[in-house]
């Protein structure tokens, strides 16, 4: 297995994220050749790609846009979800970094395809240097005639607006985005109306993940059967998969769909010198956890799927045997407490008792019967909720007890935890003397 | 009422249309139920109860509690029946064709998701039931009961919040008792607009919130406010201080005891109080409400459920204000004053029932003999009684000197309810405000003086675009939530507006200075089949303006309809209390419309007059110079007349005076007999709103008080007359009894648009009508809801304002040569040369300090104060 360097083609060159070395690498052809064609055919040969939403679904890309009603002279909009805020996830942002042009060409042709005049990329509201390094990139697309009135001399126009969220990881869901993108309070909305039908301001709108739409440019470029060519018979096409912790080189490893993780870990040199694998997710943190088990298991969406987990947004986050499962399950679980929306009961609720319960157990303080506890709660939790957010919360709870009952078993019996922190640190570890209370901002006591 | 012959289109509703039915099943029961019928209302109709917190039937679906989760399964393409793979939320989910539902009843997939759901939302819950107002009708405690788990699993530490937090000096909130299922702030979006509360924070810590600085960032859009209340208020989410007339509805909503009013708190159980309906007695719009009384207390009032009247949503006013029912100025006996030897009068005294009864008839017999007796009822009677009252006029008294009209009336208004009110039953209704093309609005502020007939706009505005115009001098928050346009008129030139969008509308050139010239394509949506003109009564304040709004009804076919402030006036119209009209629209000059009264009324002998009467000024001008020998006054506030000082100088100057009174007042001040009547709720009798319709209310609390006809009943009967009037059956039976008149109808005012007044430098034209809270004694004794009333202020442009060295913020002194009232500044998109201020509120009694109408000029000076 080779990596399959496209997005991340240029990644190494001088000033990576100027307009000038994207063009010098054949940036930009793309675009010339789907405005050569009629906006349908880029449509169908993004679908004959085999595309699929890089943004956590999986859903194929062409089939959304083709979700449009036929125009009826009113806007319609192209969001893209530059939101990334999934624990583990680290791909986007590193993309609009470096290679910013990817994207900007890829909203480019998906307007043009989708008929859309005004795009919005809408960037997590706590990276600003790549909020700021978006900025200049379309002013760059701008300067240029990429954007703007008359699009490279086609009479096409095309706005793009880059706005900055305010940091909520509900506000990547999509109709969330929308309602924060007009103002509102990022919850997520009811659906139907799905968007492309009432999105951004009740108009059809497209959705779509960074790199999805980075990945379009290639595909007109070089056509639908490159793409297809890559990848397995269904999960077709290159990805971007981020290892992350006890690896010797985390990173960005582009790869085809169905590589697998002892492949990308032989790439990256192999786990921390001294240990080796105890769990990882496949998918980011609302992916079930897997083990050495699935070391072979191809990365493919059917593959993970069929082995428990999904492909999510292929953020590797890799553990060794330094570390306690109860404790990274009980972050994780911190994290969906402090960013469930509180729209629904089963999320925001459900977490914050989750959140306690992981505490106590953390802390020796558990019982015996708080395992049951946590799979009950999970269970009144997964496909109880109003979106995907408090469904992910209980991915990690699970299958974590189902792997490792004995660990969470050991704390009830040892009062305590097991482990060594600082085994596991990768860096400097100082143990913080007060722990933050399990209820810390929570409730209205502050 | 239709007032021109109806354009088929217009009147004749198309063919019903059977709606597409859908045949599903519900735990095995077969439903049929109309497409587009959500899950969980459908199994209401097969008496399956799924629990539901967020869910309100007139509210969007939010679908955020999740309590309403139930097991579905749809047939696919080929038939074969598929199960979704969630349990899904039955207040969210259309019913479709084949679609199986199993809720708790049948799946226990969907029993323990409820019960999931109901352990989350009661882990946080500080379940102090024993202390909460809501305990033994909280939704949240009954349904912990039937779907929940017998005991919580919940060991950890609850959420908690300091309590409670005041969002207006009427309502609290106790935030951990909340549920957050957003019916209150979606009411406050969805149906109100003015969206006093909103969701703050996220996850366990998110929680409703009054407008906070501290939690967003304090973007508050500032500015002056609008509207601001008497009492402590908080700015709301748009930076705007609150002030709500519908703030009340969310403490009936809230599923839980998270929302409470001030008034009711902690003050009874639910279990203890006993429920009547009522009728809300406020205004015009005969809302259903629900009274609650324990041991011949009422303790508090809720909204009644009329889906055609005011649905489930009241005014704060119909809500909190009846402690003047039982306020301590009760009238509890007769009472008759003392006269000298030398004839001065002296102090009223009680009296019994039979010697109150007798010098009430001995001073009316005389001053009939010496002048004749003039007859002010007051705007606030059931319709048994307007009928008890206009056959004592007629009758007993012989007289047309009748007039309800407690404000400024005239000639041109008599005539123009004789033409097309009296008589016409039920017209515009709300329903047809909700789906009209457009409604225009002249001489009446909806939110202020017909408050859920504002929430039926509002209502069509959002959700079927019904297009809102209103002819006023500038444009309220009311007229703004309802998406409305205003046309910028200075009192007293509405006829001018009318007649300008008639030409306009029937296709006429206008000369380009027309205002309505100016105006957009969309004024031309109130040509359409459909649309309405509402006019208010302050239209007889403005020469010329009813015959106009006639004129455009009938070039357009608009419909019109006429709301009244007070609630008994349009029953009053009816029953002929007005010196035109006898009953069911009957003119008084009709030689055939008083035969057939004679006959319904049994009259052999005596015949009713046959001349129209005096209005309400006349009456009072007579009474003052003698001409008049003395006057029966119902519930009239002198300070509510034109000009009050004239009014008590009127009653000073009568022969003889008996007054029927709830409370002391000044009419009774001047009385020469007193005769105690029963407010609303210790009697029974019945309403017409103004669409027409009947509402008819019980008596809530036993009680030995007296309705108006019956008092007058005995008091005819001691004048040896009979009055049919004796009982509440009786009494109703005699409002029907003339029939419906057949004859024709009196005929169109005529009148022509006055000249509007040259304004001299320092002055202003006054504009004024009354704020739904302000200074009426029919508030009094409630003093939460009086913290939500508006303050008064001078409103005038800022051309204007500039023109008197003031700015906003500012005070101001309004005179006349009779007196002063000062006020703060408030500029506005309005109208020049013209300045607002309320007409009854607290510090600012326009008729009484003044001496002024609307369409008055008066003094403006810069104040110092
Ligand atoms: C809680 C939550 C957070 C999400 N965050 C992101 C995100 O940061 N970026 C993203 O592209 N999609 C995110 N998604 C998925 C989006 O809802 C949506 O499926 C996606 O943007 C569609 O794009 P794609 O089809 O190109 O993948 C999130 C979903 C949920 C439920
Ligand atoms: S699951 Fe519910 S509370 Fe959680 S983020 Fe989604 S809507 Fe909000
Ligand atoms: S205060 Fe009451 S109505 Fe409002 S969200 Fe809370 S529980 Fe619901
Ligand atoms: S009642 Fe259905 S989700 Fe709240």
């Amino acid at each position: 297995m080779t990596l399959t360097p496209i997005l991340t083609d240029t990644w190494d060159a001088e000033r990576s994220w100027k307009l000038s070395t994207y063009e010098a690498a054949g940036g930009y052809d793309g675009l010339r050749a789907a405005l050569a064609m009629e906006p349908g055919a880029v449509v169908q040969a993004v679908k004959d790609s085999g595309l699929r939403g890089r943004g956590g679904a999986g859903f194929p890309t062409g089939m959304k846009w083709g979700f449009l009603p036929p125009p009826d002279g009113g806007p319609r909009y192209l969001v893209v979800n530059a939101d990334e805020s999934e624990p583990g996830t680290c791909k986007d942002i590193p993309l609009m970094l470096t290679s910013p042009q990817h994207l900007i060409e890829g909203v480019i042709i998906t307007s043009y395809a989708i008929g859309c005049h005004h795009a919005f990329i809408y960037v997590r509201g706590e990276v600003l240097h790549v909020y700021r390094r978006l900025l200049a990139a379309v002013e760059e697309a701008y300067a240029a005639g990429y954007l703007g009135k008359d699009v490279l001399g086609t009479g096409y126009d095309l706005e793009v607006t880059v706005h900055a969220g305010a940091g909520a990881y509900i506000c990547g869901e999509e109709t969330a985005l929308l309602d924060s993108l007009e103002g509102l309070r990022g919850q997520p909305r009811l659906k139907p109306p799905f968007p492309a039908v009432a999105g951004l301001y009740a108009r059809p709108t497209v959705v779509n993940n960074v790199e999805s739409i980075a990945s379009v440019p290639g595909i007109i470029k070089n056509g639908a059967d490159w793409f297809a060519a890559m990848g397995t018979e269904k999960s077709q096409g290159h990805g971007l998969f981020s290892l992350s912790g006890h690896v010797q080189r985390p990173g960005q490893y582009e790869a085809p769909l169905g590589v697998t993780l002892r492949e990308l870990l032989d790439l990256a040199g192999g786990m921390r010198e001294g240990h080796e694998l105890k769990f990882w997710t496949p998918g980011g943190s609302s992916t079930p956890i897997f083990t050495a088990d699935q070391l072979d298991t191809p990365l493919d969406y059917e593959s993970v799927g069929a082995a428990g987990s999904m492909l999510g947004t292929r953020a590797l986050q890799i553990f060794d045997e330094t570390v306690c499962v109860v404790r990274a399950v009980s972050r994780w679980t911190d994290f969906y407490a402090h960013e469930s929306c509180g729209k629904c009961t089963p999320c925001r609720e459900g977490t914050y008792w989750m959140k306690q319960v992981l505490h106590r157990l953390e802390t020796g303080e558990g019982t015996d019967g708080d395992m049951d506890l946590l799979l009950d709660l999970c269970d009144n939790i997964l496909g109880r909720a109003f979106c995907a957010l408090g469904d992910g919360a209980t991915s990690p709870v699970t299958s974590s007890i189902k792997l490792f009952r004995d660990e969470y078993q050991a704390h009830v019996d040892g009062h305590g935890c097991p482990f060594d922190p600082s085994a596991a640190a990768l860096f400097l570890y100082t143990p913080k003397s007060a722990r933050t209370p399990a209820l810390a901002g929570a409730g209205g006591h502050r | 009422m239709t007032v021109t012959t109806p354009k088929p289109a217009a009147a004749e509703p198309g063919p019903v249309q059977k709606p597409d039915l859908v045949t599903f099943s519900v735990d095995g029961v077969e439903l049929a139920v109309p497409k587009g019928t959500l899950v969980i209302r459908a199994a209401e109709q097969a008496g399956i109860q799924i629990p539901r917190f967020c869910d309100h039937p007139l509210l969007a679906p939010a679908g955020a509690c999740r309590q309403c989760l139930v097991e579905v399964a749809t047939p696919d393409r080929e038939g074969n029946l598929r199960p979704m793979p969630k349990p899904q939320a039955s207040c969210t989910l259309e019913a479709t064709p084949g679609m199986v539902v199993k809720t708790q009843v049948t799946s226990p997939v969907a029993d323990k998701a409820q019960q999931g759901v109901m352990e989350l939302l009661l882990m946080n819950h500080p379940l102090d039931c024993p202390v909460c107002d809501k305990g033994g009708e909280c939704p949240l405690q009954n349904q912990a009961m039937s779907n929940g788990r017998a005991d919580s699993r919940f060991q950890d530490v609850k959420r908690r919040f300091p309590k409670p937090v005041t969002i207006s000096t009427q309502i609290l909130l106790d935030r951990e008792r909340c549920v957050l299922c957003q019916r209150c702030t979606r009411f406050t979006e969805e149906i109100a607009g003015d969206t006093f509360i909103a969701l703050q924070l996220r996850g366990a810590e998110q929680q409703i919130g009054r407008y906070d600085v501290d939690v967003l960032d304090g973007d508050a859009r500032g500015g002056t406010a609008v509207d601001r209340p008497v009492g402590e208020a908080y700015p709301d989410t748009s930076g705007q201080p609150f002030s709500s007339y519908y703030s009340g509805n969310t403490v009936q909503i809230c599923p839980v005891g998270a929302l409470t009013s001030a008034a009711y708190r902690f003050r009874s159980r639910p279990f203890d109080l006993v429920s009547t309906p009522g009728i809300g007695e406020h205004d015009a719009c005969g809302s259903a409400i629900r009274v609650d009384h324990r041991r011949g207390v009422v303790m508090r009032r809720l909204s009644g459920e009329d889906p055609v009247v005011n649905e489930e949503w009241i005014t704060d006013k119909d809500r909190f204000a009846f402690t003047w029912q039982s306020a301590p100025d009760r009238v509890t006996t007769p009472l008759v004053r003392d006269v000298a030897e030398d004839g001065t009068k002296g102090e009223l005294r009680p009296a019994s029932w039979a010697e109150a009864l007798e010098v009430a008839a001995n001073g009316l017999s005389a001053a009939r003999t010496a002048g004749g007796v003039g007859v002010l009822p007051g705007g606030r009677l059931t319709v048994e009684d307007a009928y008890a009252w206009s056959r004592f006029a007629r009758t007993v008294l012989g007289t047309n000197d009748v007039d309800q009209r407690a404000r400024v009336h005239s000639a041109e208004e008599a005539a123009f309810l004789a033409h097309s009110v009296a008589g016409t039953g039920v017209g515009v209704t709300f329903g047809d405000l909700e789906k009209a093309p457009a409604v225009l609005l002249v001489g009446l502020e909806a939110e202020e003086e017909a408050g859920v007939t504002f929430l039926r706009l509002r209502k069509g505005a959002e959700r079927h675009g019904v297009k809102v115009f209103a002819v006023a001098p500038y444009a309220s928050r009311g007229l703004d939530r309802m998406h409305g346009t205003l046309l910028p008129a200075a009192p007293g030139t509405e006829a001018e507006w009318l007649d300008g969008l008639r030409t306009r509308l029937t296709g006429g050139l206008l000369p380009p200075e027309a205002g309505s010239a100016l105006l957009g394509p969309e004024i031309e949506a109130l040509a359409q089949p459909g649309s309405v003109i509402l006019v208010g009564e302050r239209l007889a304040g403005s020469p010329g303006a009813y015959p106009a709004a006639l004129a455009l009804a009938e070039a357009t076919g608009a419909r019109l309809a006429w709301i009244p402030r007070r609630a008994g006036e349009r029953g009053g119209v009816e029953a002929g209390l007005l010196p035109n009209l006898l009953p069911g629209g009957r003119p008084v000059t009709d030689p055939a419309a008083r035969a057939e009264i004679a006959a319904a009324w049994g009259l052999t002998g005596t015949s009713i007059p046959a001349e129209p009467g005096l209005d309400t000024t006349g009456i009072l001008d007579a009474l003052s110079v003698g001409a008049l020998g003395g006057v029966l006054v119902g519930g009239v506030e002198l300070a509510d007349l034109p000009d009050p000082a004239h009014a008590r100088r009127a009653l000073a100057a009568a022969g003889f005076v008996v007054s029927l009174e709830v409370r002391a007042s000044e009419a009774t001040r001047y009385a020469d007999v007193v005769l105690p009547v029963a407010p609303p709720v210790e009697r029974s009798g019945s309403y017409w709103n103004w669409e027409g319709r009947v509402r008819a209310f019980p008596a809530a609390l036993d009680s030995s008080a007296l309705p108006d006809h019956r008092v007058l009943d005995v008091l005819a009967a001691q004048l040896g007359t009979s009055l049919g009037a004796a009982t509440p059956v009786e009494a109703h039976l005699a409002v029907a009894a003339p029939g419906p008149w057949t004859g024709l109808r009196a005929t169109a005012p005529g009148g022509e648009a006055g000249e509007p007044p040259v304004v001299a430098p320092g002055h202003a034209v006054l504009a004024s009508w009354r704020l739904m809270l302000d200074d009426a004694r029919g508030q009094d004794g409630e003093a939460f809801l009086a913290g939500t009333a508006k303050r008064a202020v001078a409103r005038m442009s800022a051309a204007t304002a500039a023109s008197f060295d003031v700015y906003d913020g500012d005070t101001v002194t309004l005179a006349t040569d009779r007196g002063s009232v000062t006020v703060p500044v408030a500029v506005a998109d309005m109208v020049d040369g013209v300045v607002w201020v309320p007409l009854a509120s607290a510090g600012c009694r326009v008729h009484d300090t003044l001496g002024a109408v609307p369409g008055d000029l008066v003094r403006v000076e810069r104040s110092e104060a």
